[in-house]
């Protein structure tokens, strides 16, 4: 890791690095209706979430299902627009843009999904999955669209014969080297890859992982790398975030947040993670209960209900996400207060 | 193998084949292993490796054209081979259970998750409604559901995902099994949950001295779950024995692959160890050792002759150079 990571990210204080990409107070909230005369619900999937992204950097976002990670990653590729909020890239801010502006800059803005058996179209060669972005946003011929293809099938490590093939023809891990490849046809600057190796095995998950690195350094690339496995965020992340039901808990950098995890719910994950080295293993805290509904969740500090931590003013007040000396920006008035037991590995 | 008198289930040479007798694949080939009562036996692979369907051949559950063969098949001391298909049924289910991996789709979304308990307790062990309903009421509690009375009353999509495990775990528990065999069953949990889950399962394992085969792909869980460990590549046992030598040293080149391709283990340096090529499928499996194309240390003997189970009764490796303490073949 270089010195420059290890600067704390915030939103509202650019690094050394200018980011890339960085958003302000993102909030996307859907109605939902709950029945016949019933009042119309409101599930806040994302409510005030502030990042930001370097060029050639991973920031990591960590939380389990329905905690909004991969909400936001619709909204970072621009597939749905916020509700409230600010979203810069290059410094322009990318929802007050004119149409065509937009559309010019979304093309450097690219997405991974996590299941490469759903996301490439079965009746479709993979020539024409890799080209189709450029058919509709380039102004290339079709013998540079091939040419661009066929190198960037050698750059994920696939071969020219390849082209002409279907996807039912590879194998998970190198139908993920295509829809990666796929992400890489527009020159994107940032990635976002939506939990891009949950569905592999753990030998074709690494040599994924090497590959999404080598191209990173190779390309300059920002990833926005969206996930539930720890082990994995802590190998490739420079920043990591962790959000529960829409909200950020913690958010800092990556090694901080290993060593040093201060929210209870960061704390539980990490503890959760099994570990082969015994070394690694950290007194467990098995949380009780689940996550709650969205569609109504707790008052006060929404971690509460799980929290073995919580008084009587996290059932009442909100904990804003708050920076301290030497460690990652935490949203929890136990950490503030100084009730929290010292956890260090 | 050893057998001993806590021996519950014992399996030598059990083969599982699909596809026709002209063009057959094997998808599990001549394993060997048992599992001791009050034990953990984590069995671990990638997919396609044939641990699930080892598990499924166990209950009984490979239909017609899948074909199931094996030297011996014994369950505490009946051979299970042997039995008719109505005293088979009455092991498995009662003596040995299960848990399948997608809690949501292996309940009947038609019924309450009470009616679903009840009808496992009926079936094994009879007793009136009144009876049924309290047992099951019981068994909920057993695996922490809050609210149990009410909860019973639930249909399957009123539940999450880690309360539809719990659910799952309450059925196969149901009968007092001896045995429990769990199939990736936190795979689709998230981690946390994840962890509730194999907690559950580890208390009940010990509070009722079952015998549990925890069948996974996570490495780590295995680690941290499991007493002894079963690791399998393409159909085949490739390792096995205690968690905590396999683990500390892997003899198999695969299981030391497997362990250095996690992020886990290449802390502090830029790249994963990641094992070349892919899991050989149905019609591409190579001659030798299945692992020749992908091992490090294959030699031209490897590519020819198939390597037998080496080493002492619960500490077996199938290769012709097994792995040293310093994780170098030994020649």
């Amino acid at each position: 890791m270089s010195e420059q990571a290890m600067t704390k990210p915030t939103a509202d204080t650019p690094t050394a690095n200018a980011p890339i990409m960085s958003g302000i107070g993102l909030k996307q909230h859907y109605p939902v209706k709950q029945g016949f005369m019933k009042p119309v619900g409101l599930v806040k999937a994302l409510d005030g979430v502030s990042f930001s992204v370097e060029e050639g950097k991973t920031l990591a976002v960590v939380g389990e299902s329905g905690c909004g990670k991969s909400t936001l990653a619709r909204l970072l590729t621009m597939i749905e627009k916020p509700t409230e909020g600010e979203l810069n890239f290059e410094g322009k801010n990318l929802l007050t843009l004119d149409r065509e502006t937009a559309k010019e800059l979304r093309q450097r803005i690219q997405i991974i999904f996590q299941n490469p058996y759903g996301s490439l179209n079965p009746r479709k060669k993979v020539g024409s999955i890799l080209e189709e972005p450029l058919v509709i946003n380039g102004k290339l011929t079709k013998a540079e669209r091939k040419e661009r293809a066929l190198s960037l099938l050698q750059k994920v490590g696939l071969k020219p014969e390849h082209y002409d093939r279907y996807p039912h023809m590879f194998s998970g891990g190198q139908r993920q080297r295509i829809a990666i490849a796929r992400g890489l046809m527009m020159n994107p600057k940032v990635v976002v890859a939506d939990e891009p190796v949950s569905a592999l095995d753990v030998s074709v998950q690494a040599q994924v992982l090497n590959l999404m690195m080598d191209l990173q350094q190779e390309l300059n690339l920002a990833y926005v790398f969206i996930s539930h496995d720890l082990s994995v965020v802590q190998h490739i992340a420079d920043n990591v975030m962790v959000m529960y039901l829409g909200k950020v808990v913690e958010y800092g950098v990556t090694e901080d947040i290993f060593s040093n995890p201060q929210h209870p719910y960061t704390r539980a994950l990490l503890s959760s993670t099994p570990r082969i080295d015994p070394d690694h293993r950290i007194e467990k805290i098995r949380l009780t209960g689940e996550l709650p509904s969205p569609l109504n969740p707790p008052s006060g500090c929404a971690f509460h209900g799980r929290c073995e931590f919580a008084n009587d003013r996290c059932k009442v007040e909100t904990p804003a996400l708050k920076d301290q000396a030497n460690a990652a920006s935490v949203a929890c008035f136990g950490i503030e207060e100084g009730r929290l037991p010292y956890i260090k590995r | 193998m050893t057998e001993t008198d806590k021996s519950l289930l014992k399996v030598h040479n059990l083969s599982v084949t699909f596809g026709t007798h002209d063009n057959p694949f094997t998808a599990v080939d001549r394993i060997s292993f048992h599992v001791e009562q009050g034990e953990v036996l984590g069995i671990v692979g990638e997919s396609g490796s044939g641990k699930s369907v080892s598990s499924l051949a166990l209950m009984g559950l490979i239909d017609f054209p899948g074909r199931v063969t094996a030297d011996e098949l014994r369950f505490k001391d009946t051979d299970m081979q042997t039995l008719n298909e109505k005293a088979r049924r009455k092991i498995t289910g009662d003596d040995i259970s299960m848990i399948f991996q997608d809690p949501m789709t292996s309940l009947n979304p038609s019924f309450t998750v009470g009616n679903q308990i009840m009808e496992a307790i009926e079936v094994h062990q009879g007793g009136s409604k009144k009876e049924r309903l309290a047992k099951a009421i019981d068994l909920l509690r057993q695996v922490g559901i809050p609210a149990p009375e009410s909860r019973i009353n639930n249909y399957p999509h009123q539940l999450s995902g880690g309360m539809s495990q719990r659910i799952m775990i309450a059925m196969a528990i149901a009968c007092d099994p001896k045995l429990l065999i769990a199939d990736e069953p936190t795979t689709a949990l998230d981690v946390t949950i994840q962890a509730q889950i194999i907690e559950l399962l580890l208390t009940l394992q010990r509070e009722k001295n079952m015998g549990l085969m925890l069948i996974t792909h996570d490495l780590a869980l295995v680690a941290e779950a499991a007493d002894r460990v079963v690791v399998m590549y393409a159909g085949q046992i490739v390792e096995s024995g205690p968690a905590s030598e396999i683990f500390k040293a892997p003899k198999h080149p695969y299981t030391q692959a497997l362990m250095n391709s996690l992020p886990e283990s290449a802390e502090g340096q830029n790249r994963l160890n990641a094992l070349s090529g892919v899991v050989p499928g149905a019609n591409d499996r190579p001659d030798g050792c299945l692992l020749n194309p992908r091992c490090p240390y294959a030699t031209d003997r490897c590519r020819v002759e198939e390597p037998e189970q080496l080493g002492p009764p619960g500490r077996q490796v199938k290769c012709f150079y097994p792995l040293d303490e310093s994780g170098r073949p030994t020649v």
